[in-house]
């Protein structure tokens, strides 16, 4: 599925990330932890194609194809799906109106028909539903004035209306109580299946209890420095980074 | 001293400059080094039908400065004002409206031209109490016109003004609003937006001087400006002595696409009473290119997203207009000016 060979980025010409090497195979969950700075929200720009994040050296490939060659927006079509730590507050457009106008984007980038009105509410309401949001919520103008746990919830809902084929989650545990982390869980756990693949980047091991990885990355000084499986992420919690970091 | 004046007399001594505080930033003497010869009259058969005109139950047509000098409202009206200007002469219009006690006005006000004309339209309206006026102007002058549009607002007692401005440009544009707020529970909207391309210039100036106790004026103004395009917000509030409990608030967003296109804000209030509350925001800027980051990450395409984050910014103005032909009109204007 995703594939990543010997990567190194740039922010303003500072190196980040120096010679990363990840594969995620279809239909796995792999979690990548590390230290602040260690560049897992770099990492996640520069597979989305922010502008500003620039590839020096190295490949990252989607099912073989080649992902730095394409806009963000194409990118997306191809089922590349970024939750965000931070979500953008956009004023003036419903979130109902984002959405069927991303899906419709996508749908029309790959050659799709557009979805229906009537068949994009149905789907919207079924996705508040099972998240357990307010259908008003998408009346509203997307993420302003929401709290950090509605604005995570409303990517979910986005992710679940957009089905993408790759996930990366930035840190989605940030900002959430309890009772909200285990509903976003579970909106991310009903996406799991053998088409689909996602990369959980956190700095705790909390959402790794809800969430549960196949395999464990750590990424420090800007490479993947070890492996292992669920293990892992539970050793770091005990034993902190400090070892990792040393290493890099 | 005004370009009615001047067109009036032939004297460019008389046009507005720089010199004048409230016209630094449209320099009419500066620009103008000799003035055209009288418009030719127009003939009204010739144009085609207004934008208004499906959803008015009056029409009334200002062409090249020819036309009624009084319009008396009574009861309830919608009526399409439509000021034509074409050719590359220089023409004056002053029309009076009297909006009489208890009537509803809707006026829907366009402005449309061909060629380098130069053009004044006075309003002076009066409003009397217990009457209600939704003014919309739409000002799609031609891109080689200079054009002063000038507004005084009588208001009475216990009456209503809200007005929507939707202004595209010209070579020189200045659309002006002069409101005499007289408190008693009075309402005052006053919204606008400028969306400029190419060289073009608009100036939406504004002044609501409030006389008396208990008024309220909210005041939105939205700005888009691109290429070498320049817009101009000048927006007062007074408030007089003894008009306490008055409640104002304005505001001036503008958005700012491209290096060489410029905004210039001005928002002024003035304030000589005891307990009110007044508050202006005035903000410049480019889009947010975060917010772009996010929505292509979402697969809108950018030139997609770009639309949408600016149709979004200026609808907030089209959003207050509360006649909703009108409003649907002032939206294909705007996305008509944001595709093209």
């Amino acid at each position: 599925m995703l594939k990543i060979e010997n990567l190194h980025a740039a922010v303003e010409d500072k190196e980040i990330i120096k010679g990363l090497t990840l594969e995620v195979p279809a239909g796995e969950v792999h979690a990548i932890m590390g230290p602040n700075g260690a560049g897992k929200s770099t990492l996640s720009y520069v597979l989305t194609g922010r502008e500003g994040y620039e590839v020096t050296e190295g490949s990252a490939t989607l099912d073989g194809e080649d992902l730095l060659a394409l806009d963000p927006n194409e990118r997306a079509a191809r089922g590349l799906f970024l939750s965000f730590q931070y979500p953008l507050e956009i004023p003036g457009v419903p979130a109902l109106t984002f959405i069927r106008t991303a899906l419709n984007a996508q749908r029309k980038a790959r050659g799709e028909p557009e979805v229906t009105a009537p068949e994009f509410l149905k789907l919207a309401r079924s996705a508040a539903t099972s998240l357990k949001m307010d259908f008003d919520m998408l009346k509203r103008a997307l993420n302003v004035g929401f709290s950090g746990g509605e604005k995570k919830r409303m990517e979910i809902l986005q992710m679940a209306m957009l089905q993408p084929r790759f996930l990366i989650l930035d840190e989605t545990d940030s900002g959430l109580d309890i009772d909200a982390l285990r509903i976003v869980s579970e909106g991310v756990n009903a996406l799991r299946s053998p088409e689909r693949s996602m990369l959980v980047i956190t700095h705790y091991q909390r959402l790794l209890d809800y969430i549960k990885p196949d395999r464990v990355h750590v990424l420090a000084g800007g490479r993947i420095v070890a492996s292992g499986g669920p293990e892992l992420a539970l050793e770091l919690e005990r034993e902190g980074y400090d070892k990792y970091a040393r290493a890099a | 001293m005004s370009l009615a004046s001047a067109i009036r007399t032939g004297d460019l001594a008389e046009l507005p400059s720089r010199r004048d505080e409230d016209w630094r930033w449209t320099d009419l003497r500066g620009l103008i080094r000799q003035l055209p010869a009288p418009s030719a009259p127009l003939a009204s058969g010739a144009l085609a039908v207004g934008p208004f005109d499906a959803l008015a139950s009056r029409r009334e047509l200002i062409a090249n400065g020819q036309g009624p000098a009084i319009l008396q409202i009574e009861g309830e009206q919608v009526l399409a004002l439509r000021i034509v200007s074409q050719g590359e002469g220089a023409h004056a219009a002053a029309i009076r409206i009297q909006v009489a006690p208890g009537a509803k006005l809707t006026l829907l006000e366009s402005y449309e031209g061909e060629g380098a004309y130069l053009a004044q339209t006075s309003l002076t309206f009066t409003i009397s109490s217990g009457a209600e006026v939704e003014r919309i102007v739409l000002a799609d002058e031609a891109e080689d016109a200079v054009t002063v549009s000038e507004a005084q607002v009588e208001l009475a007692p216990g009456a209503r003004f809200g007005q929507a401005v939707l202004a595209g440009g010209a070579r020189r544009q200045r659309l002006e609003t002069r409101l005499k707020h007289p408190g008693g529970h009075a309402e005052v909207r006053m919204d606008g937006a400028y969306l400029l391309a190419g060289k073009r210039h608009c100036d939406l100036t504004t002044e609501v001087t409030h006389g008396a106790v208990d008024g309220t004026t909210s005041e939105l103004i939205k700005g888009v400006v691109r290429d070498q395009s320049r817009g101009v917000f000048q927006g007062r509030i007074v408030v007089a002595e003894g008009a306490d409990r008055t409640d104002a608030r304005m505001g001036h967003h503008a958005l700012i696409l491209d290096d060489r296109a410029e905004v210039d804000a001005k928002p002024e209030l003035l304030i000589f009473a005891d307990d009110v509350s007044c508050a202006h925001g005035n903000t410049v800027g480019a889009l947010d290119e975060e917010a772009l980051f996010y929505m292509r990450q979402r697969g809108i395409p950018e030139a997609e997203a770009r639309a949408l984050l600016i149709e979004a910014f200026v609808g907030e103005v089209v959003d207050r207009i509360t006649h909703e032909g009108a409003q649907d009109v002032a939206r294909a204007w705007l996305a008509a000016k944001l595709g093209g």
